[in-house]
């Protein structure tokens, strides 16, 4: 029985409203597809609220540097803000150990075929971390640039992490994605000298998609602009 | 493929509302900008709805294009993308008004 939402093993939650009946079959639906995982997401939100907790969904391509960025900001922070991460892959709990040798509580959620994070599985998660113990919350989500834009899993912020070796148009190619995102990591900043891409170019599409969007630039390898970072999530 | 996900939410709903009666038909509504492939949908519904109420239940899909409202001229246009530019006065930076619907309008039951 999972207390979260009190469904016995998992999907189900139980809703009988049959709608409004017309005749010669037709049943008026009007319903958000997503509305169950929308009522799920409200259920974690509240979550945070409660606790003081505050959630990041972080979003982006596999190999953008996520967990890279995840390392350093939990070591970094460490002793200053309480910290939990939620990882999300199709397999393995690569990332999870990689997390917890920071020392920072974490949970793994195995999608299987799945190709993103619900706020179902969120909330199972945050079952198994101390809520009570936290002031920051990072969401891993599924390495996708597309499926997981739809999902809200109850975050106060989507942050999209892009690297400079993706290319520059990033924005303007999964446009869903960089419009559902309000921050976003320029990541691997350190390869600039290397590499043909124009900063101002992705930066200037990136507010095309997304005004007003908050963007840091930065290189998890290095520590160059992390402090930066740090002061945003200071600030909440 | 987040079309299964969506196909699955579509299934719960329709079992739900159709008071344990079979489902002739469903309509959806699909905003332009949403972010789900119609063709997609119409291949993953047969295979998700084997076995459910769903089963052998036609499947429209009713597409809503995607409109913005421009701050600068007050005009809502169509567009195409997150990024069009307001085709009456250019500015950038619209607000979505619709093209991000994914519905269950409505379904026929036996």
């Amino acid at each position: 029985m999972c207390t979260t939402c009190g469904c016995p093993s998992e999907e189900h939650i139980h809703h009988h409203d049959h709608g409004e009946h017309f005749p010669g079959g037709k049943i008026s639906v009007e319903t958000d597809i997503l509305a169950k995982n929308n009522r799920y997401a409200e259920q974690n939100r509240t979550l945070f609220r409660e606790k003081g907790i505050f959630a990041l969904n972080l979003v982006s391509s596999p190999g953008s540097g996520k967990t890279t960025i995840l390392e350093r900001t939990l070591r970094d922070l460490s002793g200053k803000i309480r910290c939990a991460v939620v990882e999300g892959d199709q397999q393995t709990d690569n990332d999870a150990l990689r997390i917890a040798a920071t020392g920072v509580p974490v949970r793994q959620i195995n999608t299987g075929a799945g190709c993103h994070l619900d706020a179902h599985m969120v909330g199972h998660a945050l079952e198994e971390l101390p809520a009570g113990e936290l002031d920051l919350l990072f969401i891993e989500n599924v390495g996708n640039l597309v499926c997981p834009a739809a999902f809200d899993l109850g975050e106060a912020h989507k942050v999209v992490v892009l690297s400079v070796t993706e290319g520059e148009d990033k924005p303007l190619k999964y446009p869903q994605m960089f419009h559902a995102a309000d921050v976003m990591l320029l990541n691997k900043t350190d390869l600039l000298p290397h590499i043909d891409f124009d900063v101002e170019k992705c930066l200037e599409m990136a507010r095309r998609v997304s005004p007003g969007i908050t963007i840091f630039r930065l290189s998890a390898k290095t520590g160059e602009g992390m402090a930066e970072w740090y002061e945003w999530l200071r600030e909440r | 493929m987040h079309e299964l996900s969506i196909i699955q939410g579509v299934v719960e709903l329709c079992e739900q509302h159709s008071g344990g009666r079979p489902v002739l038909a469903v309509t959806l509504q699909i905003g332009a900008l949403s972010g789900v492939v119609p063709d997609a949908l119409e291949f993953c519904f047969e295979a998700v709805t084997k076995g459910s109420l769903l089963e052998g239940a036609r499947l429209e899909i009713e597409r809503i294009e995607a409109t913005g409202y421009c701050s600068d001229c007050g005009i809502v246009s169509r567009i195409d993308t997150y990024f069009d530019p307001c085709p009456s006065c250019g500015a950038l930076s619209l607000t979505l008004r619709t093209g991000e619907e994914m519905r269950v309008k409505d379904l026929e039951v036996e």
